[in-house]
C-alpha cells in the first residue's frame, strides 16, 4: 500500500476537518474493506482518518421504539447485543454471519453501508427493515441511501453516525453465501411491521433492491407459502463465475421463502 | 514518522512506523516476533490472527497505529513459564497441525472461541473457523483439539 | 511395540516450535543488510513487448537496481531448466526456453517482466509502479483442447501448433481389437479441473553471496533443496554445485507447488552478487495464485469395453493436457508417466491405450499437485466403472468385485508398464462397506427423502503408484535425475544419534516418524535421535519429498544406514566380547553373544567406536557413522476404498457431505496418528477439487478470474465432515520397512467417490467441481425434474 498520513480524531467535527484539509482523504471505520483495498493498491489516499477514537460513535440503544446502532459498532457487538437479540433477532443473526469472527470484531455497520458492496449483508438489513441512516448532516431513509454499485447518497465529507431500525413485528434473513468469499450471492431480508412489508435483496443485483412482487404477495399474509408464485426477473441480475443471473433469480425465491419462514 | 507504543505479550513495545505499517509488519519486522504469519493479501486466511485487547483480529488488516496503547497477544505470548497453553497442548496431543503455518492463527482463533463460548458444538467450532484456512489437516484434528479443551481434557 | 517405536502414535517432536511461534520458515529469516525485491508481472496473457522504460523506477527513493530480460541475457544466465522429457513421444519434444525474466514476450498473466530491488519492500513496490512497458497484445488461449487448433495463436517459436508432444502408452492395436469385440462400451467425456495447490505459506526466497569464498546461499521454500541446487547451479548460474548452498528449513506446505525450480529463486541468487547485498523476496498471495505452478487441467475422452458378463476388456483414453505457458521442472511427468500407468486401477483390464496431446496454453505453468497424474487417472477409471455399472444394470460393487485383480495374481503385470508388487483388494472393500454401513443406506435415503433431500452414495476403489522411484525406471521414462534417496546416521560419543535425510518435511512429521524408525531399529531412546533435513550444506544429497516417497524411499535409506551401523557394531561387539561375529545377535539395542548373557548396549558400542582405546584398529576404521543410498526396486502400490455419502438440497443444489469412510492399505504403518492426518488432509484436498476449487481463466482475455480467496474456493472447516478411517495391511515386499506411502492417497480417492455420490443422488452426470449452480442445473435437466 502507498503511504498516507494517519489521523485519529476525537470527534466527528475533527474528523470532518481532517478530511477537508486532506488533498485526497478517506475515512476509516473498522478498516476491513479499506485496508485490503489499499494493500491491493486499488486506491491510494493521501490521508486516512480513523474514526476509531471518536467518542459516541459506537454502541446500541433504544430510542423512541427504534433500535439505534452507532456507526462504529462492530458486527460482533450487533450480533451479541441484548437489545438487538431481543428486539430484532434477524438483525443479530445477519451481523453474526458477516465474514468471520476476526472480521466481525473490527468491521462496522457504518463502514459496511458506506461501502455498499453489492454482496454485503447490511444493505439488505437496512432496506428490508426500513431503517434510517443518521449522518453528521441529516437523516436518510434506507430506500434512498443505497444508490448504485458501491454508491450511496453520502455527500463529500458526510460521516455516518448511526443507523436507526424500527422494530419489526416479524423479520427474517436468509443468506446464500458465495462459497469462496462468504459474502452474499443472494441475501434476503423480509419483514413486516411499522415500516410496512418489505423484501430486500442483496447480492443478486448491482445494488440492494426491494422485490416488489414478493412484497405484494406477502401483503395477503406473511407466510412462505404466500411467496410460491412470486419471483424476480433475471434480467438485471449479476452473473459471474459463481452464479448466473438465472440461478440468482431462482435463489432469490428460495431465500425469500426461507427468510419468511425464519421470521417464525 | 508516527511512533507507536503498545503492550505485546506483557512487555511494552514501541517504535517508529509509517502510517501504512500493518500490525503484522510491526510484529514481524520491528519486534522480530515471526510466529504470526502472513498467508494472504485479502484478509481471509487467518494465519495472522492475534489478540488485541483480548479479541481475535487479523493483524494483516490493522494498522500498527490503530493498536496504539493496546494489549496485544501473539502466539509467542500464549505459553506461560515454559508450559504450553492448554490449546497448544491439545493441538499437539490431537495432531491438529502439520506444516504449522496456519497454526499460530488457528490457535489464537480457537482460544478466542472458547473465551467467547466455553462449550461450543462441533458446528459452532467449524463455523468459527471460517476465517482460518488450513491446507494440511482437513480440520478434523483441529476440531478434535478444540473439543478436547472445551471438555477440559486438552493435552 | 514400544511407545515410541514403529506402530506407535508418537506425538510430534516438531510441534513445540510450531505451536509456540518458533518455526523457522524462510520469511522468518532476515539476513544482515538485506535488500527487498519485488517483481513486475505481466498484466496480459499474451503480448509482445516493444520496450521497457525503467528510468523513473531506477531513480525512485531507495531503489538499488531494476533489472529486465536484457540484463539476464547480458549476464549469460541460463534459462530455467526442465528436469523431465518423457520417452515414448510420437511427435518430438518441442521444449521452448524460459528465461528467468521475459525477453520480448509475455506468455501468461503473471509472467516475470522486471525485478526491482530496494532498501525496503514498499520502496520496491512503489518503484515497480513507475516502470513503463509497451505491450502489443496477442490473442490468448487458455483451453488445452483448443491449443493445437490452426486458429490458435502460437505461443512459442519452438512449439508449432502449441504442441509439446503427442505421447502414448499401451498397445493401441490390441485395444482397438478388444473394442471391436465388446458387448458394451461405456463412454465418458471429462474435464479434470485446473487447481491451484495453495500451500498456506507463500513462496519466499533469499539470495546471498559471500565474496570471501565466492559462494552463494539460497534460502528458499522448496520440497527438494538438492534438486534446486543442481538446476540452479548447473543450468542457470553455471557454477559448480558446491558454490551454492540451498537451505529450506521449515516449509509451510508444498503439495507439489514447491517442487519446481522457479525463476524468482534464480533471480534473487543472481542479484545478491550483483547488488552486493542479500536479496529477499516473499510472494504475496496474489502472486502465488498467478505464478505458483498449477495442477491438473485435463480434457479427456475415455471408453471402457465390457463383455457380456460385465468383465472389462479394454480401456481407451485420449487426453489433452496443458503444461501452461512453459515447461516446469516436472511438468510433463504428471501428464504422462504418473498418469497413464495407473489406468488399470484395481482391475484386470487386458488392453489399455492412452494417448496424451500435451500442449502449451497462456496460463501459469503446470506441475505436480498432490497426486500428480494419479488423481486424474483414478477419476476417469472410477467414473467409468460406475457409469458402466449403471448402463449394464450390474451393481456398482459387484462390477468391481468381478474385475478386481485377485489376491493370488500378485505380482501383477498391467498392460501399462507397471507391475503391482502386492495387494489384496476385496478385504478393503468389505471393510469399507461395513464401516460405511452400506446396508443401511436405503433407510438413510428414505429418511433424507422425507426431509426433502436427495441422498447419494459413491465409491472409489483406487490404486496408487508411489514411493517414487527406481532410478533405472526414472531414467527410462525420461527423468534427468535418479530417484533414490540418501541417509546418513551419525553418532555422538555420548550416544546421541543424528540422522541426515535427503527427504524434506513440510508438514509430514519426518522428525518424528524417522526418529521412530531409528529408535526402533537401533534400540536407542527416541529422544536421543534428531533428524536433519533441508540444507545442502549439512545433508549429503537428496531428492526431496513428493510422490509419497519419503517413508518408502527416504525412510528405507535410513533403515539401511542403521543396518550398516548394526553390522559394524556387531564386529565391534565381537571384539569387545571376544566372540566370533557370527555369534553376535542384535536385539532391542543390545549386542549379545548368542546363548550367553554377555552383551553390550548400543551406547557402549558407540563409545568404543568413537573412543577406540580398545578397538581392532587393524581390521576396522574407528567410528560408527554410516551412509546409504537406497534405490527402490519398484514403486509401491497403496490401495484403498473410499465411500462418500452426500445429501443435496434440491432447492439450491448445495451438496453436503454427510459421511466419509476410508479404508486404506499402506502396508506397515509407522505412526498411525500421522498417517490419519495425511488421509484427512488428502481427502480434504480431493473434496476441494470435486466440490469447491476451480481455477478459471477468462477464455477471451486469459485473465485469472480466481486470483484470490475471494474467488478461489478453499475448503474450510464448515465444508468438511469428520472422517471415518480404517486400515488393512499388506506389507510392501521389496523395501526394508514394508511401507507404501500415504500422502497422496486421499487426494486421489476423494474426487471420484464424491462425484459418484452426487451422480447417484441426482441421476445425471456432472463435472467437477459440483458447485451448487451446476447441481441445480443438472437437476433441472432431469427428465423427471417436474416431480
Ligand atoms: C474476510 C472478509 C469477509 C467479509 N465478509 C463479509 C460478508 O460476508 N458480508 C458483508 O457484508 N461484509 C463482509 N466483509 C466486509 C466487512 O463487513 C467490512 O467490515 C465492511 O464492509 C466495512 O466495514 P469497516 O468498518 O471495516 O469499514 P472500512 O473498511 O473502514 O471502510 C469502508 C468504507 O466506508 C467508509 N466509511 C467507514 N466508516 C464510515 C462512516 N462512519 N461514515 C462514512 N463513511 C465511512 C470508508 O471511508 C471506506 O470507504 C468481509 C470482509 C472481510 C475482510
Ligand atoms: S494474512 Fe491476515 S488473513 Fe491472511
Ligand atoms: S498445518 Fe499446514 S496449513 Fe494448517
Amino acid at each position: 500500500m502507498q503511504n498516507f498520513t494517519y489521523h485519529r480524531p476525537g470527534s466527528v467535527e475533527e474528523a470532518v476537518q481532517a478530511l477537508s484539509a486532506a488533498s485526497d482523504g478517506t475515512l476509516m471505520g473498522g478498516g476491513m474493506t479499506l485496508l485490503p483495498t489499499l494493500k491491493q493498491r486499488l486506491a491510494s489516499p493521501s490521508d486516512v482518518v480513523d474514526l476509531g477514537g471518536v467518542a459516541g460513535l459506537s454502541g446500541i440503544s433504544e430510542d423512541g421504539g427504534k433500535v439505534v446502532v452507532g456507526a462504529m459498532t462492530t458486527h460482533a457487538e450487533v450480533a451479541s447485543n441484548a437489545i438487538v437479540t431481543a428486539k430484532i433477532p434477524a438483525l443479530a443473526a445477519l451481523a453474526g454471519a458477516i465474514g468471520d469472527p476476526a472480521v466481525r470484531n473490527r468491521g462496522t455497520i457504518g463502514g459496511s453501508i458506506a461501502n455498499n458492496d453489492p454482496a454485503a449483508d447490511y444493505p439488505a438489513a437496512l432496506v428490508g427493515l426500513g431503517a434510517t441512516v443518521r449522518t453528521n448532516k441529516r437523516e436518510i431513509a434506507a430506500d434512498d441511501f443505497f444508490t448504485g454499485l458501491f454508491e450511496t447518497a453520502l455527500a463529500e465529507g458526510e460521516v455516518i453516525t448511526a443507523v436507526a431500525f424500527p422494530v419489526p413485528e416479524r423479520a427474517g434473513y436468509a443468506k446464500f453465501p458465495n462459497p469462496a468469499s462468504r459474502y452474499a450471492i443472494v441475501g434476503v431480508m423480509a419483514s413486516t411491521g411499522p415500516a410496512g412489508t418489505r423484501v430486500a435483496v442483496t447480492g443478486a443485483g448491482a445494488c440492494v433492491f426491494r422485490a416488489s412482487a414478493m412484497e405484494s404477495a406477502l401483503g395477503g399474509g406473511f407466510s412462505a407459502d404466500a411467496l410460491s408464485g412470486a419471483s424476480v426477473s433475471a434480467d438485471d441480475l449479476n452473473s459471474d463465475i459463481h452464479a448466473s443471473a438465472e440461478y440468482r433469480a431462482h435463489l432469490v425465491g428460495v431465500m425469500a421463502r426461507r427468510a419468511v419462514a425464519a421470521a417464525g | 514518522m508516527p511512533t507507536v507504543s503498545m503492550t505485546v505479550n506483557g512487555r511494552s513495545a514501541a517504535g517508529e512506523v509509517e502510517g501504512r505499517t500493518l500490525l503484522v509488519e510491526f510484529l514481524r519486522e520491528h519486534l522480530r516476533l515471526t510466529g504470526t504469519h502472513v498467508g494472504c493479501d485479502t484478509s481471509q486466511c487467518g494465519a495472522c490472527v492475534v489478540h488485541v485487547n483480548g479479541k481475535s483480529v487479523k493483524s494483516c488488516t490493522l494498522l500498527a497505529v490503530q493498536a496504539e496503547g493496546a494489549e496485544v497477544t501473539t502466539i509467542e505470548g500464549l505459553a506461560q513459564n515454559g508450559e504450553l497453553h492448554p490449546m497448544q497442548a491439545a493441538f499437539k496431543e490431537h495432531h491438529g497441525l502439520q506444516c504449522g503455518f496456519c497454526t499460530p492463527g488457528m490457535v489464537m482463533s480457537a482460544v478466542d472461541l472458547l473465551n467467547t463460548n466455553a462449550h461450543p458444538s462441533e458446528t459452532e467450532i467449524r463455523d468459527w473457523l471460517e476465517g482460518n484456512i488450513c491446507r494440511c489437516t482437513g480440520y478434523h484434528n483441529i476440531v478434535k483439539a478444540i473439543q478436547a479443551v472445551a471438555q477440559g481434557q486438552g493435552g | 511395540m514400544t511407545d515410541t517405536g514403529i506402530g506407535a502414535s508418537v506425538r510430534r517432536k516438531e510441534d513445540n516450535r510450531f505451536l509456540t511461534g518458533r518455526g523457522r520458515y524462510t520469511d522468518d529469516i532476515n539476513r544482515t543488510g538485506q535488500a527487498y525485491a519485488c517483481f513486475l508481472r505481466s498484466p496480459h496473457a499474451h503480448a509482445k513487448i516493444d520496450g521497457i522504460d525503467t528510468g523513473a523506477a531506477k531513480n525512485a527513493p531507495g531503489v538499488i537496481a531494476v533489472l529486465t530480460g536484457d540484463d539476464v541475457a547480458a549476464d549469460g544466465l541460463g534459462g530455467i531448466p526442465c528436469g523431465f522429457a518423457p520417452t515414448g513421444v510420437q511427435a518430438p519434444h518441442n521444449a521452448p526456453p524460459r528465461p528467468a525474466l521475459v525477453q520480448g514476450k509475455v506468455c501468461f498473466v503473471g509472467d516475470l517482466v522486471a525485478m526491482v530491488i530496494a532498501d525496503d519492500l514498499n520502496q520496491a513496490k512503489d518503484a515497480a509502479e513507475l516502470i513503463q512497458v509497451d505491450y502489443q497484445e496477442l490473442p490468448a488461449n487458455v483451453d488445452p483442447a483448443k491449443a493445437t487448433d490452426s486458429s490458435t495463436t502460437r505461443i512459442h517459436e519452438a512449439a508449432e501448433n502449441n504442441l509439446y508432444a503427442d505421447w502414448g502408452l499401451g498397445d493401441k492395436e490390441a485395444t482397438d481389437q478388444a473394442f471391436a469385440q465388446a458387448h458394451h462400451v461405456t463412454k465418458i467425456d471429462l474435464i479434470n479441473n485446473r487447481q491451484i495447490p495453495n500451500a498456506m505459506e507463500p513462496r519466499c526466497s533469499i539470495g546471498e553471496y559471500d565474496q570471501a569464498d565466492e559462494s552463494y546461499t539460497l534460502y528458499t521454500t522448496t520440497q527438494n533443496p538438492h534438486v534446486t541446487r543442481l538446476l540452479l547451479a548447473a543450468y542457470v548460474l553455471q557454477i559448480p554445485e558446491h558454490k551454492l548452498r540451498v537451505v529450506s528449513a521449515d516449509v509451510g506446505g508444498g503439495f507439489g507447488s514447491k517442487i519446481p525450480h522457479y525463476p524468482e529463486e534464480a533471480l534473487v541468487t543472481w542479484t545478491a552478487k550483483k547488488v552486493g547485498r542479500p536479496v529477499k523476496w516473499t510472494a504475496e498471495r496474489s502472486e502465488s495464485f498467478l505464478s505458483d505452478t498449477h495442477g491438473r487441467d485435463h480434457v479427456t475422452r475415455a471408453e471402457l469395453a465390457l463383455d457380456e458378463n460385465g468383465k472389462f476388456l479394454a480401456l481407451r483414453v485420449h487426453t489433452s493436457a496443458s503444461l501452461g505457458a512453459y515447461l516446469s521442472t516436472f511438468g510433463a511427468m504428471s501428464t504422462t508417466y504418473l498418469y497413464a500407468p495407473v489406468l488399470s486401477g484395481q482391475y484386470i483390464i487386458p488392453a489399455i491405450y492412452c494417448g496424451v496431446t500435451i500442449v502449451f496454453t497462456n496460463t501459469a505453468p503446470i506441475d505436480a499437485e498432490r497426486g500428480a497424474g494419479r488423481p486424474e487417472a483414478t477419476y476417469l477409471v472410477e467414473r467409468l466403472v460406475e457409469n458402466a455399472a449403471r448402463e449394464t444394470g450390474i451393481d456398482r460393487i459387484e462390477i468391481r468385485r468381478r474385475n478386481f485383480i485377485p489376491e493370488d495374481a500378485f505380482p501383477y503385470q498391467t498392460p501399462v508398464v507397471l507391475a503391482y508388487d502386492s495387494g489384496n483388494y476385496a478385504p478393503i472393500l468389505d471393510k469399507a462397506l461395513e464401516m460405511a454401513d452400506r446396508a443401511g443406506f436405503e433407510t438413510r435415503n428414505a429418511d433424507a427423502k422425507s426431509r426433502g433431500k436427495l441422498r447419494g452414495i459413491g465409491f472409489c476403489t483406487y490404486i496408487e503408484a508411489c514411493g517414487i522411484a527406481p532410478s533405472n525406471v526414472a531414467g527410462a521414462i525420461g527423468a534427468g535425475i535418479g530417484l533414490y534417496e540418501s541417509a546418513e546416521v551419525r553418532f555422538a560419543v555420548t550416544g546421541a544419534v543424528t540422522v541426515f535425510t535427503g527427504s524434506h518435511q513440510h508438514g509430514q512429521g519426518h522428525e518424528t516418524t524417522f526418529a521412530q524408525i531409528v529408535a526402533d531399529r537401533l534400540g536407542v531412546p527416541f529422544d536421543s535421535v534428531d533428524i536433519v533435513h533441508g540444507d545442502t550444506a549439512r545433508v549429503q544429497w537428496g531428492h526431496g519429498t513428493y510422490g509419497s516417497r519419503s517413508l518408502a524411499v527416504g525412510g528405507s535409506a535410513i533403515a539401511v544406514a542403521c543396518d550398516k551401523a548394526i553390522e559394524k557394531g556387531k564386529k565391534v561387539a565381537a571384539h569387545l566380547l571376544e566372540a566370533s561375529v557370527t555369534d553376535i545377535e542384535f536385539k532391542d539395542g543390545n549386542f549379545t553373544v548368542s546363548g550367553t548373557d554377555q552383551s553390550k548396549s548400543f551406547g557402549e558400542i558407540i563409545a568404543a567406536a568413537m573412543v577406540p582405546h580398545n578397538f581392532p584398529l587393524d581390521e576396522m576404521e574407528p567410528g560408527l557413522d554410516q551412509r546409504s543410498f537406497y534405490d527402490p526396486k519398484n514403486f509401491t502400490f497403496p490401495a484403498g476404498c473410499h465411500i462418500c455419502e452426500v445429501e443435496i438440497d434440491p432447492d439450491t443444489g448445495v451438496v453436503k457431505i454427510v459421511n466419509w469412510t476410508a479404508v486404506d492399505d499402506f502396508g506397515k504403518i509407522v505412526n498411525p496418528m500421522i498417517v490419519e492426518g495425511q488421509i484427512h488432509g488428502g481427502v480434504a484436498h480431493g473434496i476441494g477439487q470435486a466440490l469447491l476449487e476451480n481455477c478459471v481463466y477468462d477464455p477471451e482475455s486469459g485473465q485469472l478470474l480466481t486470483g484470490s480467496y475471494m474467488d478461489y474456493c478453499m475448503p474450510r472447516a464448515d465444508d468438511l465432515p469428520n472422517f471415518n478411517l480404517g486400515f488393512t495391511e499388506t506389507p510392501c515386499p521389496h523395501n526394508p520397512l514394508g511401507v507404501k506411502g500415504c500422502g497422496e492417497a486421499g487426494a486421489i480417492a476423494a474426487p471420484p467417490a464424491l462425484i459418484n455420490a452426487v451422480i447417484d443422488a441426482i441421476g445425471v452426470d456432472i463435472d467437477m467441481p459440483a458447485t451448487p449452480e451446476k447441481v441445480w442445473r443438472a437437476l433441472q435437466s432431469r427428465p423427471q425434474a417436474a416431480e
